[in-house]
């Protein structure tokens, strides 16, 4: 017995050590066992306020990832939207729930290039072939028309912008419905004014009168916005309006986008191709 | 005493909260991950008993544990520096013994004692609480890699601090 005392205070600080990694491998254990284990563990009053503090604060640099959850979610939610769908049959139709399919997809993505003091200004973003991206799709944001997808790689994409010499939009006027063609003028090379072409001379227009995307082409969903009108004259003999429009879409600080599938594109364009080579 | 008392302490509480609030929250490509607390264990007096090491050691570890939601996984590793640093403080003694003025940092000891000393104290540490982490051996080579390059930054951030201490000590 004494021989055995002996050898324990010998030992002393080995059979400490021993002790403390079998109380630390005991919470180990039990920790994992656990998961809410209360002795010690990261929700226990003093750490838990003191973490809940901390987040408040840290909470602030996850806003961007936090906006990028909340923009997904809302390109979600804007294809479940009625305006992403179309009836199937006419307006005697009851709206239920059957009666609408879906008519255009949203997807998000990020700008991760983009110019506007080019004569031909390009966006590239971070979305590709793999996310089902195909060229002809437009592009637009919160705000309004981005631009046209112009080439697809497996996973970033080329947009036309609409700060582009050869991009035509049609648009219309939201109060008269008139629709004409919105393009970009390169000369003048501004990034936040275009123009918008063909519309007649008997139309009454109104300084900051709302521009919209007409629907027609296939491409843009209806209702989409162009911008607002900044000036209008009429040149002397001519049957047309020269309108400058203020273009909703800032270019210069652009940073996230909804790709605008349309799936009922391909339908429309191979209908009305068929109207060209009945023609011919 | 007292005055050497109150100093650990706010080093103790320093080091808990610069882990548990801001280190815990970095992670390099998952792969790196410093541990700066363990640096109390490397700072405390030559003249401090070993089991008071041992004691302190498992305090840290359970508050460093407290904040990552870790109970026992630290903890273990940072007895188990505590009581290798006995053996090494041994091992590596100058031949004329410590001084009891004297204390286990680079200022007083050189640089190339306390790298000795730290080196191996951190590295010990950190394949303990490696290992302990991924619980087997099959990724043996990953977690070996992740110990080791996770010591790395750690005296990394070891040297820094005690780079701040140098320039105060050679200023006076």
């Amino acid at each position: 017995m004494r021989n055995f005392i002996q050898f324990l205070t010998k030992n002393s600080f080995i059979f400490l050590f021993l002790f403390l990694e079998l109380v630390s491998f005991t919470l180990l254990i039990k920790n994992n066992n656990y998961q809410n284990s209360k002795i010690v563990n990261s929700s226990n009053f003093l750490v838990g306020n003191l973490f809940e503090t901390i987040s408040n604060i840290t909470d602030y640099f996850y806003l961007k990832t936090e906006n990028e959850i909340l923009r997904t979610q809302n390109s979600k939610l804007l294809s479940a939207e009625k305006k992403s769908f179309t009836k199937i049959f006419g307006n005697t139709v009851q709206i239920n729930d059957t009666s609408y399919f879906q008519k255009y997809v949203y997807t998000a993505a990020k700008v991760i290039n983009n110019s506007t003091n080019q004569r031909e200004n390009y966006i590239t973003i971070d979305k590709g072939a793999i996310n089902g991206i195909k060229p002809g799709m437009a592009v637009i944001n919160s705000d309004g028309v981005v631009g046209i997808v112009k080439n697809v790689s497996a996973n970033f994409s080329t947009l036309i912008s609409m700060l582009h010499q050869k991009n035509s939009i049609s648009g219309k006027i939201k109060a008269s419905n008139y629709y004409g063609s919105a393009v970009w003028d390169s000369d003048k090379n501004q990034y936040n004014t275009a123009f918008l072409k063909e519309i007649p001379n008997h139309v009454q227009l109104a300084i900051n009168d709302t521009i919209v995307t007409s629907g027609f082409s296939s491409i843009f969903p209806e209702g989409i916005l162009l911008g607002t009108i900044k000036s209008f004259e009429l040149p002397k003999g001519s049957n047309f309006y020269t309108i400058e429009i203020n273009l909703s879409v800032d270019f210069k600080k652009l940073s996230h986008v909804y790709i605008v599938k349309s799936l009922l594109k391909e339908e429309q364009t191979q209908l009305e191709k068929l109207n060209q080579e009945n023609v011919n | 005493m007292l005055i050497d008392g109150i100093k650990y302490t706010i080093y103790f509480l320093l080091l808990v909260l610069i882990q548990g609030l801001i280190l815990n929250n970095i992670e390099f490509s998952g792969y790196i991950n410093p541990y700066i607390y363990v640096l109390f264990i490397l700072i405390l007096p030559f003249n401090t008993s070993k089991y008071t090491v041992l004691v302190l050691a498992f305090i840290l570890g359970l508050s460093i544990d407290a904040f990552s939601s870790t109970a026992g996984m630290h903890t273990s590793a940072t007895v188990f520096m505590g009581f290798l640093r006995n053996y090494i403080l041994k091992l590596i003694e100058p031949r004329d013994g410590y001084e009891i003025s004297s204390k286990p940092l680079a200022e007083d000891m050189g640089i190339q004692w306390f790298t000795t000393y730290s080196t191996i104290l951190v590295l010990s540490h950190h394949l303990f609480l490696f290992f302990i982490e991924s619980f087997k051996f099959s990724q043996f080579f990953t977690t070996l890699g992740r110990a080791i390059i996770s010591c790395v930054f750690t005296l990394l951030l070891i040297f820094i601090v005690q780079l701040f201490n140098y320039k105060k000590a050679s200023r006076r």
